[in-house]
């Protein structure tokens, strides 16, 4: 089953990526008050349910994909193949 | 072979990526330890009676710097020689590690510059009480060298409140000297018991006035005596 997994900088947390990026696009005429870099991780997970990978998804995020101190995410399971 | 009062050994973990091992190795040899390299898929530890994981790119620093040597099969034991007392140095991606594998609090963050920094740097001591820094006095000054693109220590303003009430700031960056953006000018932490220091700044460079600086000697010095400490003690314990 298809997962996503949307990592962001958390709130609060300086991200001097965003900022170039935010500067970069003022260099090129665009009024941008803010930018945030994150990451995509794409994954096909082995799992029954929509539930079943969500939840194993979770737990890669808590051990691995993620640093719960400074990042979020967000978890999106596709579970079209398996309807 | 275990280590001595006299020799005490030293484990220097390699990781697919580290670079600094050599250095280190070498840089605790000349203050008196047998230094050791374990290679980080062995899932015990030597006889030894400190640890260092070096500096490097570990795992090419994919997805965060550290965040997959953490799971290395040496990481669990190195956890339980911690647990147990025993005096552990992470030396810039070591300090990366240490931080992702939670045995110290915090992260480490790109550069405020989002530049590679290669520069000598002065540290402030705060706090000369701990195994690494025993061979100096609070408020010393130590200029080491830094080289990293990730460096910015970062804490939620709860945890750094934490940091200064229990005193785990070590070595803070002086006024003008920060490199790279770190919060409060933290430039080393040590875990609450204060067997655990990571650092940012590379003490095995700065071994010998002919590189510039030998106060990096001080903190492994500081290391090898803690390590010389444990040794006599365990020895002690068998005679005993």
């Amino acid at each position: 089953m298809r997962a996503t997994v949307l990592v962001r900088p958390k709130d609060g947390i300086l991200d001097p990526q965003g900022e170039a990026v935010r500067g970069g696009l003022g260099h090129l005429g665009f009024s941008v008050r803010e930018a945030r870099v994150g990451r995509v991780i794409d994954l096909d997970v082995d799992a029954q349910t929509a539930a079943d990978a969500r939840a194993a998804v979770e737990r890669m995020c808590e051990r691995l994909l993620a640093n719960p101190l400074i990042e979020s995410y967000e978890i999106q399971i596709d579970d079209r193949e398996a309807a | 072979m275990t280590g001595t009062a006299d020799q005490p050994r030293i484990a220097v973990v390699v990781f697919p990526g580290s670079n600094d091992h050599e250095d280190a190795a070498l840089a605790l040899a000349g203050l008196g330890a047998d230094a050791v390299l374990v290679w980080h898929a062995s899932s015990t530890l030597p006889d030894v009676q400190a640890v260092v994981l070096p500096g490097g790119f570990s795992y090419g620093d994919y997805l965060r710097c550290g965040a997959i040597a953490r799971f290395s099969p040496v990481m669990a034991a190195v956890g339980e020689f911690a647990e147990r007392g025993g005096p552990v140095l992470g030396i810039c991606n070591g300090f990366q590690i240490l931080c992702e594998a939670g045995l110290l609090p915090g992260a480490l963050q790109a550069n405020e510059s989002l530049r590679f920094v290669a520069c000598d740097v002065t540290l402030r001591v705060e706090r000369a009480e701990v195994p690494f820094t025993s061979r100096c006095e609070t408020g010393d000054r130590l200029v080491i060298p830094v080289k990293h693109g990730e460096g910015r220590y970062v804490a939620p303003p709860e945890l750094l409140a934490q940091l200064e009430e229990q005193r785990q700031v070590v070595l803070r960056y002086v006024a003008g000297e920060n490199p790279n953006g770190a919060q409060d000018d933290i430039a080393g932490v040590v875990n609450a018991n204060g067997n655990v220091m990571g650092l940012m700044p590379h003490p095995e460079h700065a071994v010998d006035t002919l590189l510039g600086s030998a106060d990096g000697a001080r903190i492994l010095g500081s290391l090898v005596d803690a390590a010389r400490d444990r040794a006599g003690v365990a020895r002690q314990g068998v005679a005993a």
